[in-house]
């Protein structure tokens, strides 16, 4: 073998402990994402052109191009993203990334996040909330009146406040939150309540209006994901800085956009490893069932590569009423992750694995060589663009990605 | 050298791994000693060309 | 008959073969079931199924870490209820289990040691194809290895086995079946009195048989250490596990006197074994099954057998003179046995039958009687005319191993699964010129709860069919346990006695008293 790769992950772990994921400004995509541009859309997941997007993908598309004025109907917007002048990039491709479809347009704003160990930045738009949402396919005049919203008031009284209040460091609020309850993937309340928490103070003191204020603070309160949105470019920019080592077997990417889901290997650079979506195995919210799920989507999934989310379900008992089982369950998922992860996390801890620290920097080989595939818990889509989400709870990434990377890292490093 | 490790486990508690038969290790336990039953399975689930794979990574 | 087929296939759900085995055999005994299928979905079984007629679409992407369950009926009724049986029996095994409920169980090894940083002792029982990888890993940890798993190559053997003298680690096996270590019984192994003699064996039940035999008489074991059957046979592995055994043992100052047990070695693995014995500096005991005992050479002392070699041993602890003996009764006795045992029997009664489970024990019988009387057939004969033609099918006098594997195909092995020697008893009972039955029944982890039990009502039936024909069957048997077996040694002694069978206090007397009774007849 050419090169020790043993030695390779301990330094994409040690890389991934020691990053400091900080939240430092809100901007828009155009101004802040890096080759960002008017008739560009960033979405979730591997790459993947319109004609092979999903239902809830393509709406949300729609969605972005009224948003950004251009186009006035679905029709139009249809017309226009098959025209061929309209540029699909993964998020993931910009230091992005997006829950759900993860639709990101030029005027969105969006948090912009700094690794400060290393210098990285990350990206992510703002929670829209639950229900009739863009992330879900939505595009109907409410939606887009409340992305509006969320660009004119939202975004820059929380700018505001931020910039008063200074820097947000997520990796202690993502710790405070994982033992309160949370997991960072699929359960926020905590994190969220700690965000609002902190920021309310200096946006109650702006010098804005009463009801503006208790507008925002109200629509952060209503969406027990508002969180979500941090969490991701946290891990984002965490795993970015190991990414790229020579030799490394560990997994810097894990994403869906609807169709694919895609992994991408340290010591394997840019190269994405896809397999057709599966299907999450969950339970549905009343009057939902299995035949109305889209398959497995978003970019949610990076939180598990950064060590939370499904990894650290032994933190989020409640979480698994969605995957129908009891407590002693979600403590053995995080158990059998600790069988293909590099390290344990020095930060993230579980209290009832008597504060062991997550499982972290999933290793490809142990994946294969174990059989355990990462343990995702996630949110289910109605596969109709616009309904919302339907339901949430476990699901199998496809075993061909993971064995496909493999054979292309063997035949790197082994040849 | 040789004699010394196995020596030196003559004078040690055993404290076992069982990979296999579960009968091995209840019958271990029936004896009040400490074993740890395994969920072992085979590699990449039996997948012969992967488990070719692992073997050029020394695995 | 047997029109229904169904078949399931559970993905991704491992679990080892020895356990869907019995399970199998309990579908298989669902009213109304033709066949039936519970097994991996591994090449071999999958070309099974086919053959029987129960593979479906999905199983032909069945992969070996995937469960098949599949049966054949006469109702859809009958085979729903043998695929609800199965996966009843399957569930039961996933609450119970041998450690506190919800305790984690890990998949690799390397995980099983973060767990477990003190392990010292690793027991391999994986499928053979996978064991030697399993074994390197345990062995470059720095552990200890116990490789009860067979269909493990020489090469492998070899490599491994120089690894672990290499790191001074003990790995016992491939197809090591038995051993003591601390006074706790691995795997196939008895609870046997913790003393001062040492045991080295290259056979499980060979280990088994002397080290009762030892409690018995009072003394005790400090270690059993098994090499496995090919350490001493095979000149290229030339007896390393038994030369580390030796060298372990002569260090070890709880080790007194040192037996060793073994098949007749590779003639250069003979000489080393025995230059270390003599090096050892306490007494030793050496017994090759099927070696004359050759005269004592200065602390090393021959045995003739697996009984005379644990009497050696507890005499040489002793500082006693061990008396040769064949039997512990007085000769009257057993003249008197031998007469009472003949004189019902008819002019047509001339041969023995030996049902062996354990083939040491077997091999041991099968020498006795090829040097008293000659002759004698055997699925393990190394005569090549005295090789049973049909293993399944007695000839004259035949000794019959049956947990060769040409009887464990698809089936436990008969020390855990007691029907294979049931349906042999059956039909043996068939044949009018049997006049003796021989048997050993082998108690301790790993056996049967009541081996004599489960075949006491074919014997009954056998003594009852020759009593039919104007004859009368001598049933001989010998019981290798300890009072500290779960077995209850003294329950099964009185099992088999209820029905007239006799009971010898060793396979090595039982084996001769056949004999006599055999050869007083024809």
């Amino acid at each position: 073998m050419k090169i020790d790769m043993e030695k390779a992950n301990q330094e994409a772990a040690s890389r991934i402990l020691s990053s400091k994921p900080t939240l430092i400004d809100i901007s828009t995509a155009g101004r802040a994402i890096p080759g960002m541009e008017k008739k560009k859309i960033l979405h979730a997941g591997p790459p993947v052109t319109w004609e092979r997007m999903c239902g809830p993908m393509r709406g949300a598309v729609i969605g972005g191009l009224m948003l950004e004025g251009l186009a006035g109907s679905r029709e139009e917007a249809e017309k226009l993203a098959a025209s061929g002048e309209i540029t699909y990039e993964p998020c993931h491709h910009h230091g992005a990334v997006g829950p759900m479809a993860g639709v990101t347009t030029y005027s969105m704003p969006v948090w912009v996040l700094e690794n400060k160990t290393f210098g990285n930045k990350s990206y992510c738009t703002l929670n829209e909330g639950l229900g009739k949402v863009l992330r879900y396919g939505a595009f109907a005049p409410e939606v887009i009146a409340r992305l509006k919203w969320m660009a004119d008031v939202l975004a820059p009284l929380l700018r505001a406040a931020l910039h008063e209040h200074g820097e947000l460091d997520m990796k202690a609020m993502i710790s405070q939150a994982l033992q309160m309850g949370d997991e960072g993937h699929n359960r926020n309340r905590a994190a969220t309540s700690l965000v609002i928490r902190e920021l309310a103070p200096y946006l109650v003191r702006l010098d804005e209006d009463r009801e503006k204020i208790a507008k925002v603070l109200e629509f952060m309160n209503l969406n027990d994901h508002f969180f979500l949105n941090l969490s991701m470019p946290a891990c984002k920019c965490t795993v970015d800085a190991a990414a790229g080592i020579e030799g490394s077997s560990v997994i810097t990417t894990m994403a869906r956009n609807g169709t694919d889901f895609g992994i991408r290997i340290s010591g394997l650079g840019e190269r994405w490893f896809t397999a057709p979506a599966t299907m999450v195995d969950g339970l549905y919210l009343p009057g939902y069932k299995a035949e109305d799920a889209a398959p497995d989507i978003g970019d949610s999934v990076i939180t598990e590569t950064g060590g939370i989310g499904g990894f650290a379900m032994a933190a989020a008992p409640a979480i698994v009423k969605f995957v129908g089982g009891a407590p002693a369950d979600a403590i053995r998922f995080t158990q059998s992750m600790y069988e293909i992860t590099v390290t344990e996390n020095d930060t993230y801890q579980i209290p009832a694995l008597d504060f062991r620290g997550t499982p972290t920097a999933i290793d490809l080989v142990k994946v294969v060589e174990t059989g355990i595939l990462p343990a995702i818990n996630t949110g289910i889509a109605h596969k109709e663009p616009g309904i919302g989400m339907v339901g949430a709870g476990l699901v199998k990434p496809p075993e061909k990605c993971f064995h496909d990377a493999l054979e292309a890292f063997v035949e790197k490093y082994a040849p | 050298m040789a004699e010394n490790k196995i020596t030196k486990l003559f004078t040690q508690d055993l404290v076992v791994i069982n990979m296999g038969l579960e009968s091995f290790a209840e019958n271990l336990q029936a004896e009040n000693t400490e074993v740890l039953q395994m969920n072992w399975k085979p590699p990449a689930g039996g997948n012969k060309q992967i488990a070719a794979l692992l073997a050029r990574l020394g695995r | 008959m047997g029109r229904i087929r169904k078949t399931i296939v559970e993905k991704d759900s491992y679990y080892d073969s020895v356990f869907l085995m019995l399970i199998n055999k309990e579908v298989k005994q669902v009213p109304g079931i033709k066949d039936a299928v519970v097994s991996m979905g591994t090449e071999m079984n999958l070309t099974l199924l086919t053959e029987l007629g129960l593979n479906s679409p999905e199983t032909a992407t069945a992969t070996p870490n995937d469960l098949i369950i599949a049966a054949e009926g006469d109702t859809e009724a009958a085979v729903d209820s043998a695929l609800n049986a199965a996966k009843e029996l399957l569930n039961k095994k996933k609450s119970g289990g041998p450690q506190e409920a919800g305790a984690y169980r890990p998949v690799s090894l390397e995980t099983a040691l973060k767990m477990k940083s003190d392990a010292n002792l690793v027991i391999v029982s994986v499928p053979g194809v996978h064991a030697a990888r399993e074994v390197r890993k345990a062995l470059e940890s720095g552990l200890h290895v116990m490789l009860f798993s067979d269909n493990v190559s020489l090469e492998d053997e070899i490599s491994l086995k120089k690894l672990a003298v290499e790191k001074g680690l003990l790995m016992m096996g491939p197809d090591c079946g038995t051993a003591i270590i601390n006074g706790k019984p691995i795997c196939f192994a008895n609870v046997v009195r913790r003393g001062k003699i040492g045991i080295v064996a290259a056979s499980g039940t060979g280990l088994q048989e002397v080290s009762c035999i030892i409690d018995q008489l009072g003394e005790g074991v400090s270690q059993g250490i098994g090499t496995g059957g090919r350490d001493l046979k095979n000149a290229q592995v030339g007896g390393m596990m038994m030369l580390s055994g030796i060298a372990a043992l002569k260090q070890d100052p709880a080790t007194r006197v040192i037996l060793v047990v073994s098949k007749p070695p590779a003639a250069e693995a003979a000489g080393k074994v025995v230059a270390e014995l003599r090096a050892a500096g306490k007494p030793c005991v050496v017994h090759f099954v099927g070696q004359e005992a050759a005269p004592a050479d200065g602390n090393v002392h021959y045995a003739n057998n697996l009984e005379e070699a644990s009497r050696l041993a507890v005499a040489l602890l002793r500082g006693q003179t061990c008396t040769p003996s064949r039997f512990t009764a007085a000769d009257e006795e057993i003249r008197a046995l031998i007469d009472r045992e003949r004189e019902k029997m008819g002019p047509e009664q001339k041969y023995l039958r030996g049902l062996f489970t354990g083939g040491t024990l077997a091999d041991e019988a099968m020498i006795i009687f090829e040097r008293e009387v000659g002759g004698i057939y055997s699925n393990n004969q190394t005569r090549p005319e005295l090789v049973l033609k049909d293993p399944h099918t007695s000839v004259r006098h035949t000794i019959v191993d049956l947990g060769d594997d040409v009887f464990t195909v698809g089936r436990p092995h008969p020390m855990i699964d007691p029907s294979t020697r049931e349906e042999r008893i059956t039909k043996e009972m068939e044949d009018p010129e049997m006049a003796v039955m021989l048997l050993d029944i082998v108690l301790g982890y790993g056996s049967h709860e009541d081996p004599a039990g489960a075949i006491l009502d074919s014997l009954e039936a056998a003594k009852k069919k020759a009593k039919a024909r104007g004859g009368y069957l001598s049933i001989i048997a010998s019981i290798t346990g300890t009072e500290g077996d779960f077995q209850d040694m003294d329950d099964q002694r009185r099992k088999l006695e209820s029905i007239g069978c006799v009971v010898m206090p060793s396979n090595y007397q039982a084996s001769l008293l056949a004999l006599e009774i055999a050869r007083k007849g024809g």
